[in-house]
């Protein structure tokens, strides 16, 4: 063996031994990610479940325990009809704003949507709480009971307006890449801007609008703080709110209840997101094919 | 039906850019009228100005005797065909030729009829329930004039409307076009950058530069008496030979020789002032022996039926086409003389036409 096939041989070894250690690695990563997964779709089924991971003593007692909380379905709903609400702002605002806001000419556009993009990520955050709180129970004592604190509306308005600004600027790369000829020959044949928005812009922008819609979606879901402060009444209280309920009478987590009701919480979620990919791909930038 | 007055009209851009300067313009009923000049000239923006797509700065726009200047671009009943033919992709073609219709609230029935029968007409009955994405361009083209005939305007306005095809194609569509516009006899301005494409389908073409209008007649006029040498240069596929002279008692000395000054231009040149002497390459009869200028052939080029023989006269280079079979040998001596009555004399201070 000559010094040369000896040095290849250490490093071919070398090299094996670094392989493995890259994906021994990569492997501990994974299963640092996977394990609390793995822990919610196996706890539900424990009787008893801890914080390990366990192979589960399998039963559905946990389920029935659910199913018989007088609140569980109805904050599911709840959050289903916050979460579809607030879209249903979100998407129709930020459709006619991004609309105008790629087609009007005006100084500083750039600049406002920018200062619109960083103010929302305060308008919602925990800073802006009590503000927030006082703003929302001022407007109902003063304007309507319906603006003001216990009302699902008031907490449609308020997510909407923390995430229309992003949502404006996701939509406005979307609607810039619809071609303005298609517009003017609309309008030379008479109609007029709302109706070229609806015939022409939003059918080529819907991968945006979908995409909008299920970030929207998403975001209210799991929106704690928000409906927390603003809801008083149970019975409106969505399912991230219901959630910090499920504890034992001494103040402990009841890990078989909140397990369980996290897997349900999490399945509405899954489906959307396997429904909407499956019919529109998810595009974060535009791009419309002539 | 109508036709088209613009008085003094002027557009200017934000950026302080004069796209129409200070413009009167009379278009015919019924007469088929073509923009014509390098891109930048302002054509099509003149022509968005008569759509109302552009707001003009000043002056006046009347269609049919309205004056329509303020009028929205729905309420002058023009029809547009965009250059990128602007179908809706998301629509089938019924539906991209019936919208106009269904934006004018006509029922379904009665606008699928009516889109269905237009269809027919420019050969698409097979193709009505395509998506564009699925069309040829040529059948896009037809789609975007369909549509265009389907809103019966009184005023056609099409803005590059043949060279989103190729060459072959756009032939045959440009045939296409003049038949159409000529059955349905509204009032058409179209927009081009291609000179024989307006030489071709135009009643009358305008030849626009920086925002003006150069010269307005006849493709006859405009190809044969250019009014000034912008005009001489952009017309003709083969470029017009544009060579410096000087006046000289009956003639005018241009490279290397002499010429006859035209009939036309006798009297309003004074000895001795510089000219520009014009005459197309079709118009130059290329001999052996004769009188003209002497020169000596440097390159061909084949045009197909004709060549186009470039002869050195004196350092000047002068185009002459020649049939395939006079083909001279290159560095041959030959011998130029224009057509008479061909010879075109312009000012060689701002290029005027002073006479033929």
């Amino acid at each position: 063996m000559t010094v040369s096939d000896d040095d290849d041989a250490r490093r071919a070894a070398w090299r094996m031994a670094a392989r493995i250690g890259f994906y021994a690695l990569t492997c501990l990563i994974a299963v640092f990610f996977a394990l609390p997964l793995l822990w919610l779709v196996t706890a539900p089924f424990d009787a008893s479940p801890t914080y390990a991971v366990d192979v589960p003593d399998p039963t559905l007692q946990n389920f029935a325990e659910i199913n018989a909380n007088p609140y569980a379905w109805g904050s599911m709903l709840n959050s289903i009809l916050l979460s579809l609400g607030t879209a249903l702002f979100v998407v129709v605002g930020a459709a006619l704003a991004a609309y105008a806001l790629s087609r009007v000419r005006m100084p500083g556009r750039d600049a406002l949507l920018y200062v619109l993009l960083l103010l929302s990520s305060v308008v919602t955050g925990t800073a802006a709480m009590v503000p927030l709180f006082l703003l929302v129970s001022e407007i109902g004592d003063t304007v309507h009971p319906a603006l003001g604190i216990d009302s699902s509306f008031a907490v449609m308005l308020v997510m909407a307006g923390g995430l229309l600004p992003a949502g404006i600027f996701m939509l406005k790369d979307f609607v810039d890449t619809v071609p303005r000829s298609y517009e003017e020959s609309a309008r030379v044949f008479g109609a007029s801007p709302l109706r070229i928005l609806k015939d022409i812009v939003a059918p080529l922008i819907a991968p945006g609008l979908a995409t909008i819609a299920v970030w929207t979606v998403v975001n209210v879901w799991g929106n704690f703080l928000v409906p927390f402060i603003l809801l008083r009444d149970p019975e409106k209280q969505p399912a991230a709110v219901l959630m910090r309920t499920l504890y034992t009478e001494s103040g402990q987590p009841n890990l078989a209840l909140l397990s369980t009701f996290s897997l349900l919480y999490s399945l509405p979620v899954i489906a959307m997101y396997l429904y909407v990919s499956r019919k529109y791909g998810f595009r974060f930038h535009g791009g419309i094919k002539s | 039906m109508a036709g088209i007055s613009a008085r003094g009209l002027d557009k200017v851009y934000p950026g302080g850019v004069h796209a129409v300067d200070h413009l009167d313009l009379d278009i015919d009923d019924g007469e088929f009228f073509a923009l014509l000049g390098p891109s930048g000239c302002g054509k099509t923006t003149l022509l968005r100005t008569i759509a109302g797509l552009e707001q003009a700065t000043g002056g006046k726009v009347m269609i049919g005797g309205r004056d329509v200047t303020q009028v929205s671009p729905a309420r002058r009943d023009v029809a547009m065909v965009f250059q990128d033919y602007a179908l809706f992709p998301h629509m089938t073609v019924i539906d991209n030729i019936s919208y106009p219709l269904r934006i004018k609230r006509q029922s379904r029935s009665s606008r699928h009829a009516r889109a269905t029968e237009i269809g027919v007409q420019l050969g698409l009955a097979e193709l009505m329930e395509r998506r564009p994405g699925a069309l040829s361009g040529g059948q896009q083209q037809r789609v975007a004039l369909a549509r265009a005939v389907a809103c019966h305007p009184s005023l056609f306005l099409f803005d590059e409307p043949l060279s989103n095809l190729d060459a072959r194609l756009r032939l045959e569509a440009r045939t296409f076009l003049k038949r159409l516009q000529r059955e349905l006899g509204v009032t058409t301005v179209f927009v081009t950058h291609d000179q024989a494409e307006a030489l071709a389908l135009a009643d009358r073409i305008a030849v626009m530069e920086a925002g003006r209008i150069r010269q307005l007649g006849t493709p006859r006029e405009v190809f044969g008496r250019p009014a000034n040498t912008f005009v001489a240069n952009f017309i003709g596929s083969t470029p017009m030979n544009l060579l410096d002279g000087q006046v000289r008692g009956e003639t005018v000395a241009v490279a290397g020789g002499v010429l006859p000054i035209p009939a036309e231009a006798a009297g309003q040149v004074a000895e001795g002032e510089k000219v520009t002497v014009g005459v197309r390459p079709e118009y130059v009869r290329l001999s052996m022996t004769g009188d003209g200028l002497a020169g000596e052939v440097s390159i061909l080029e084949h045009l197909g039926t004709t060549t186009l023989v470039t002869v050195d006269c004196d350092g000047e280079l002068v185009g002459a086409t020649v049939p395939e079979e006079d083909e001279p040998e290159p560095g041959a001596s030959v011998r130029l003389a224009p057509v008479p009555g061909r010879l075109l004399l312009y000012r060689a201070e701002g290029g005027e036409l002073i006479g033929a």
